[in-house]
C-alpha cells in the first residue's frame, strides 16, 4: 500500500477512455462498479466536450457479486452494441472488475457481435493512465491496421493525439501546417477524431509522425515492424526541435525541408533587450517526459534560463529523462509523489517552475512563479483560443506563457529604482498580478481582490486595514456602523462574495436611512437583492 | 365531531415508483469525504482502495487538494492482493506513518472502497485493532463508501452511522440535529431554535471529536438531510426518537421543519410566530425575486443525491414549477414521506437508473430544466436542453430561510442565462 493524496496519472482504464473518447465510431464497454462514471466528467467538464464519452459501464452492485456479473457484462455489451452501432468495440475491466475475474475479452468473443471486438488487458494495480493510452492504441492498431497500398503521393499519419491531451487539438493543426509546407499530405490522424474504418488505412502512409511518445510509441514500433512505416523521433516543441523535426521528416520522405518562418516571432522576442533580464533565471521542470525534454531545451537554448532541476512522473521514460538530467548537469527526479517534487523544488529554490497543475499549486504555496507545460492540467489549460505547443506558433505561445508569470524587465528595473516607494515596492509584485504578489492573503484582502475582479474600484493604498479594526465608513453626513454580531455574521460569508455582501448591505441601509447594521439588516438586504 | 370529512388531494406519497436498474451515472459514497473532512476538523479519512479511488477524490476535490487535506488513499498494490495478513501489516504501517506525521488527528476513518470490499479486507477489524494501538489519542472507525454499496451522499450516511454506536450515552432530553451543513446555515438553525427556548441543541457530526453529542432514551433528533436513513436507524437503536418533518428547503419547508420541533418541545404559537415572522417574510421576498424565471417551467430530476424529492417539493410549491420526473438513486419513504405528501400527483417518481432509457425520457419530455450530473450536463446543453448540475446543491448553502432565495437562484440562473445569451449556436 502507498498513501496517496494526489496522483499525476489516473488508472489505466482512464487511458483507454481517452483513446475511445478521442475517436468516433468506437465504443468502450467497461466492466466497472457504480461510481466509476466519475471519469466522464473529466471529458465533459475539463475538456468541455459536448457529448458523452462513448463508454458504457456495467455498473454492478454489491448484490450482483457472487451471482452473475458475467451475465451482466454480456447483457451490457449487447445493449451497447444495439444502441450505438459502433464500427468496433473495445472491452475491458476497471480495477474492481479485475478482481472478480470475469474476462470481458473472452465473454465478448462468445457473443455474436458483428464488428471487431478488441479486448484490453490493463493491469490496474501495476500500471497507470499513460500505459492505458499507449496499450489501447496499440491493440487497436494491431487489430485494425493491415497492409494496404501506399498512397501515390507522400503522406503521413499523425499518431498519438487524444482526448484530455494537453494542447493536442491545436498541435495537430500546427504539425499539419509544417508538413503542408513540404508538400506532404495527411493520411490518418489517430486516435484524435479517427474512426475504426480510418485506422484500417494507417498502412497507406509513408511516415508516422509520433507526436506523443507516451501515447503511441508502441503502436509506432509495431507499424514499423509489420507495415514498414518509419516514424519520427523528434517532437517539434521549440524552435530548434521544430527545425530538427522538419529536417528529419524531409530525410525520411526524400523531400525538400521547406519552412515558412514568416510568423515565427519567438527568436526576436527572446533577443530583444527587454528579454535580457531572463538571462540565467533558474528554472525547475517537471511533467511528462516528452514535455519536460522539449521544455528543457527551450529553457536553456531559446530563453537563456538555467535549468536547476528536472524530472518526470512517468516511469516508462525514466531512462531517457535520467540521461537528459546528466546532459544538464542535474540529477533527474523520477517520481509520482508530489511531496518529493515539492521537496526537490524547495531544495533547488528556483525562480520559476515549469510543470503541471500540481506544480502550479506548489508554486503558489512557495510563492514561485509557475507556467504549465504538461498534463495533468485543469480546465483553464483547455483554452478556447488557438494555443499549440508545437511548431512555430507553438514557440510563440510558449514564449508568452512562460514570461507572463515573471516580472517584466522594465518593471523589474522600476521596482529596483523605487524600492522604498510606499505603493511600488518589492513586495507589491508584478503589476499583471493585480497587485497581489504571492503571499498569504488575509480573508479581508481576498474579499477585496474578488471585488477588484468583479470590476469594483478598490484602491489599496499603503497598508491593508485589518478587518478587526473596522472603522465606521463616513460617506458625507451619514455614518454607518456594523454591530458586532452583524460583523461576525459577515465573516461567515465566503470571502469571495463578502465584499459584495458588505457593499449591498450598506447600500440597502443607506437607502432606508438605517445607520446601525444588524444581522437582520444583512439578511433583509440579501433578500432584497436576491436574484 | 361534526366537521366535514377532509378529502385529501392525491399526492406523490402513494404514486407508483418506477424502479430501474442498469447503467448509473452517479458518484460513489467516497465523494462524501470532500465535505465531511471540512466539517470534522480533527478527522482524517483514509480510503483503502485503488488508484481509481484516489483519482476520483482528486477530480471531485478540484483545487482543495492543496489545502493540507485531511484525506488520502492507501492505494492497493499487487502485493496487497496476494496475501491477506500482509495487507493488514501494510495498513498498520501506513496508518502509523500518517498519525506520526499528523498529531492533530483525533479520529481516523478507514473508508472501504469497491476493491477493498471485493477482496474482503476486514477494515472493521483493522479499525478495532488500530484503536487499541493508538488509544487514547486517536479513535479509528470504519465505514464503506464503495460504489457497489453506496451512492454519492450515502457516504455521509455510512460515516455518521459508524459514529453512532460509539457516541457517549446520556439521559438528558436534548435535541440532536443530524447532518453536515455549512457552518453559517447550522448557526442559523441553532439560532432560530434557541430563540424559541429549545435546548440544549447538539449536532452530528460535531466540529471536533471532543464535542461529540451524547445519545439515549430521551434524545430526540431531526435530520437536516434526506439521505441519512442508516444514521437515523442507528440512533433509534440507541433509543433516540426521530422528529418527522419535510426538509428545511424554502420558506415552507423550513417553517414546517421548525414547527415539528417546536411542537415536540411545546413551544406556543405566539413564540413561534415572533421568532419566525421576520425571516419568513424575508425568505418569501427573496424567493419571489429569484423565481420569476421559474414559474410555469418544467423540471426533470435525474438521480444524484436523494435531495431530489424535497427540492422538487420546494420548486413545485414555492416557485411554481412543474415536475416531469423526480428521480432519486434511492427512496427512503420514512424520511422523504412528508415531502412526498406535499407534492401533488403528476410527476413520475423514479428510483435507480438505466441512464440511456432515462435520457430517452428526457429527450421526449424536453423539460425547461434538467437537473443532472456533470457527466451529462454539457452533452444535454449541446442538444439544446438547459441543465442545472446537481452537485452544487450538495456543496452550496441551500437550507433554511436565509438561503431560500439562493436556492431558487441556483435553478433560475441557467434559465436566465439561456434567455439572455444571443449566440449563433453552431451545433
Amino acid at each position: 500500500m502507498k498513501l496517496t493524496v494526489w496522483t499525476y496519472e489516473g488508472p489505466p482504464h482512464v487511458g483507454a477512455m481517452r483513446v475511445a473518447t478521442a475517436m468516433k465510431g468506437l465504443h468502450y464497454v467497461l466492466h466497472a462498479p457504480q461510481g466509476d462514471t466519475y471519469a466522464d466528467l473529466l471529458f465533459t467538464m475539463i475538456e468541455r466536450r459536448n457529448h458523452r464519452p462513448p463508454v458504457t459501464y456495467t455498473t454492478f452492485e454489491g448484490r450482483d457479486l457472487g451471482e452473475d456479473t458475467a451475465g451482466i457484462f454480456k447483457k451490457t455489451c449487447q445493449e451497447a452494441y444495439d444502441r450505438f452501432r459502433p464500427q468496433a468495440l473495445i472491452v475491458g475491466a476497471s480495477c474492481t472488475a479485475e478482481l472478480i475475474q470475469d474476462d470481458p475479452g473472452g465473454l465478448a468473443e462468445t457473443m455474436d457481435i458483428p464488428v471487431p471486438v478488441v479486448a484490453l488487458e490493463l493491469p490496474s494495480y501495476q500500471r497507470k493512465e499513460n500505459f492505458g493510452t499507449d496499450e489501447t492504441f496499440y491493440q487497436l492498431v494491431k487489430a485494425l491496421a493491415g497492409p494496404v497500398e501506399k498512397t501515390p503521393e507522400v503522406t503521413a499519419n499523425l499518431i498519438g493525439p487524444l482526448a484530455l491531451g494537453f494542447r493536442h487539438r491545436d498541435d495537430i493543426e500546427e504539425v499539419k501546417g509544417l508538413l503542408y509546407e513540404m508538400g506532404i499530405g495527411i493520411n490518418v490522424v489517430a486516435p484524435f477524431d479517427a474512426t475504426p474504418q480510418d485506422m484500417t488505412r494507417l498502412g497507406a502512409a509513408h511516415v508516422n509522425i509520433l507526436m506523443y511518445p507516451e501515447h503511441a510509441e508502441t503502436a509506432a514500433r509495431h507499424m514499423e515492424r509489420t507495415l514498414g512505416i518509419p516514424y519520427t523521433k523528434t517532437v517539434p516543441i521549440g524552435v530548434g526541435a521544430t527545425h530538427d523535426f522538419v529536417a528529419e521528416v524531409a530525410r525520411i520522405c526524400g523531400v525538400q525541408p521547406k519552412k515558412d518562418l514568416s510568423r515565427l516571432r519567438q527568436p526576436w522576442w527572446s533577443k530583444s533587450v527587454d528579454s535580457t533580464y531572463l538571462t540565467g533565471k533558474r528554472v525547475f521542470l517537471f511533467g511528462d517526459a516528452t514535455h519536460v525534454t522539449t521544455a528543457a531545451r527551450i529553457a536553456r537554448d531559446e530563453m537563456g534560463f538555467e535549468v536547476v532541476g528536472l524530472g518526470c512522473y512517468n516511469r516508462e521514460f525514466a531512462r531517457s529523462v535520467r540521461a537528459l538530467g546528466k546532459e544538464f548537469g542535474v540529477e533527474a527526479l523520477i517520481t509520482d509523489d508530489y511531496l518529493e517534487v515539492e521537496k526537490a523544488i524547495e531544495d533547488a529554490a528556483p525562480e520559476m517552475i515549469l510543470g503541471t497543475q500540481m506544480e502550479r499549486h506548489i508554486g503558489k504555496r512557495l510563492g514561485i512563479p509557475c507556467a504549465v507545460i504538461s498534463a495533468p492540467v485543469h480546465v483553464q489549460d483547455f483554452p478556447a483560443r488557438y494555443s499549440p505547443q508545437m511548431g512555430w506558433e507553438g514557440a510563440n505561445v510558449i514564449f508568452d506563457t512562460w514570461i507572463h508569470p515573471l516580472v517584466m524587465g522594465l518593471e523589474e528595473h522600476l521596482l529596483a529604482m523605487f524600492r522604498e516607494d510606499f505603493e511600488f515596492h518589492d513586495e507589491a509584485g508584478p503589476s499583471h498580478h493585480g497587485g497581489h504578489a504571492p503571499k498569504p492573503v488575509g480573508a479581508e484582502q481576498a474579499g477585496l481582490a474578488a471585488d477588484a475582479e468583479a470590476g469594483a474600484e478598490v484602491r489599496i493604498s499603503g497598508k491593508m486595514k485589518d478587518a478587526e479594526e473596522e472603522v465606521p465608513t463616513g460617506t458625507g453626513s451619514d455614518v454607518m456602523v456594523w454591530l458586532a454580531d452583524a460583523e461576525r455574521e459577515l465573516k461567515k460569508i465566503p470571502f469571495f462574495v463578502r465584499g459584495k455582501a458588505k457593499r449591498n448591505t450598506e447600500k440597502f441601509a443607506a437607502e432606508r436611512g438605517v445607520t446601525e447594521i444588524s444581522v437582520d439588516t444583512l439578511y433583509e438586504a440579501k433578500a432584497h437583492f436576491a436574484r | 365531531m361534526n366537521q366535514p370529512a377532509q378529502v385529501k388531494a392525491a399526492t406523490c406519497r402513494d404514486a407508483p415508483v418506477l424502479k430501474e436498474r442498469g447503467q448509473r451515472e452517479v458518484f460513489c459514497g467516497l465523494t462524501g469525504i470532500i465535505w465531511l473532512h471540512r466539517k470534522m476538523q480533527d478527522a482524517f479519512f483514509l480510503v483503502v482502495g485503488s488508484r481509481t479511488c484516489a483519482h476520483l477524490l482528486q477530480s471531485a476535490a478540484g483545487v482543495m487538494i492543496f489545502a493540507e487535506p485531511r484525506f488520502g488513499t492507501a492505494i492497493l498494490e499487487e502485493g496487497d492482493l496476494a496475501g491477506m495478513a500482509d495487507a493488514h501489516d501494510e495498513l498498520d504501517r501506513e496508518v502509523g506513518k500518517l498519525l506520526s506525521r499528523r498529531p492533530d488527528i483525533r479520529q481516523l476513518f478507514l473508508v472501504g472502497s469497491c476493491p477493498s470490499e471485493v477482496i474482503k479486507l476486514d477494515l472493521a477489524r483493522a479499525a478495532e485493532r488500530l484503536t487499541q494501538v493508538h488509544a487514547p489519542h486517536v479513535r479509528v472507525l470504519n465505514y464503506s463508501g464503495s460504489g457497489i454499496e453506496t451512492t454519492f451522499t450515502q457516504g455521509e450516511d455510512a460515516c455518521l452511522a459508524s459514529m453512532v454506536p460509539v457516541l457517549p450515552g446520556t439521559e438528558a432530553r436534548e435535541l440532536l440535529l443530524v447532518g453536515a451543513l455549512p457552518d453559517v446555515v447550522e448557526d442559523q438553525a441553532v439560532g432560530l431554535l434557541s430563540k424559541m427556548g429549545i435546548g440544549p441543541i447538539r449536532v452530528l457530526p460535531a466540529h471536533r471529536s471532543a464535542e461529540a453529542p451524547g445519545v439515549g432514551e430521551n434524545t430526540v433528533f431531526a435530520c437536516l438531510q434526506p439521505f441519512l436513513g442508516d444514521t437515523a436507524a442507528a440512533l433509534e437503536r440507541r433509543g433516540a426518537r426521530m422528529i418527522q418533518a419535510p426538509f428545511p428547503f424554502g420558506e415552507e419547508g423550513t417553517t414546517l421543519w421548525l414547527r415539528a420541533i417546536a411542537d415536540e418541545f411545546g413551544v406556543d404559537d405566539a413564540t413561534f410566530e415572533a421568532v419566525t415572522a421576520a425571516p419568513r417574510a424575508r425568505a418569501r421576498t427573496a424567493i419571489a425575486n429569484a423565481s420569476e424565471h421559474l414559474r410555469g417551467k418544467t423540471i426533470f430530476f435525474m438521480p444524484d443525491s436523494q435531495l431530489e424529492i424535497p427540492l422538487a417539493r420546494f420548486l413545485v410549491r414555492e416557485c411554481g414549477m412543474e415536475a416531469v420526473e423526480i428521480g432519486q438513486p434511492y427512496i427512503h419513504k420514512g424520511l422523504v414521506g412528508p415531502d412526498l405528501d406535499l407534492i401533488p400527483e403528476g410527476p413520475t417518481i423514479s428510483e435507480g437508473q438505466d441512464v440511456d432509457l432515462q435520457l430517452d425520457r428526457v429527450r421526449a419530455a424536453r423539460p425547461d430544466l434538467t437537473v443532472c450530473g456533470l457527466g451529462l450536463a454539457n452533452p444535454l446543453e449541446a442538444e439544446g436542453l438547459t441543465t442545472k448540475w446537481a452537485i452544487e446543491l450538495v456543496f452550496t448553502p441551500v437550507h433554511f430561510y436565509d438561503q431560500a432565495g439562493d436556492l431558487a437562484g441556483l435553478f433560475s440562473r441557467p434559465i436566465r442565462r439561456r434567455e439572455i445569451l444571443r449566440l449563433e449556436v453552431a451545433e
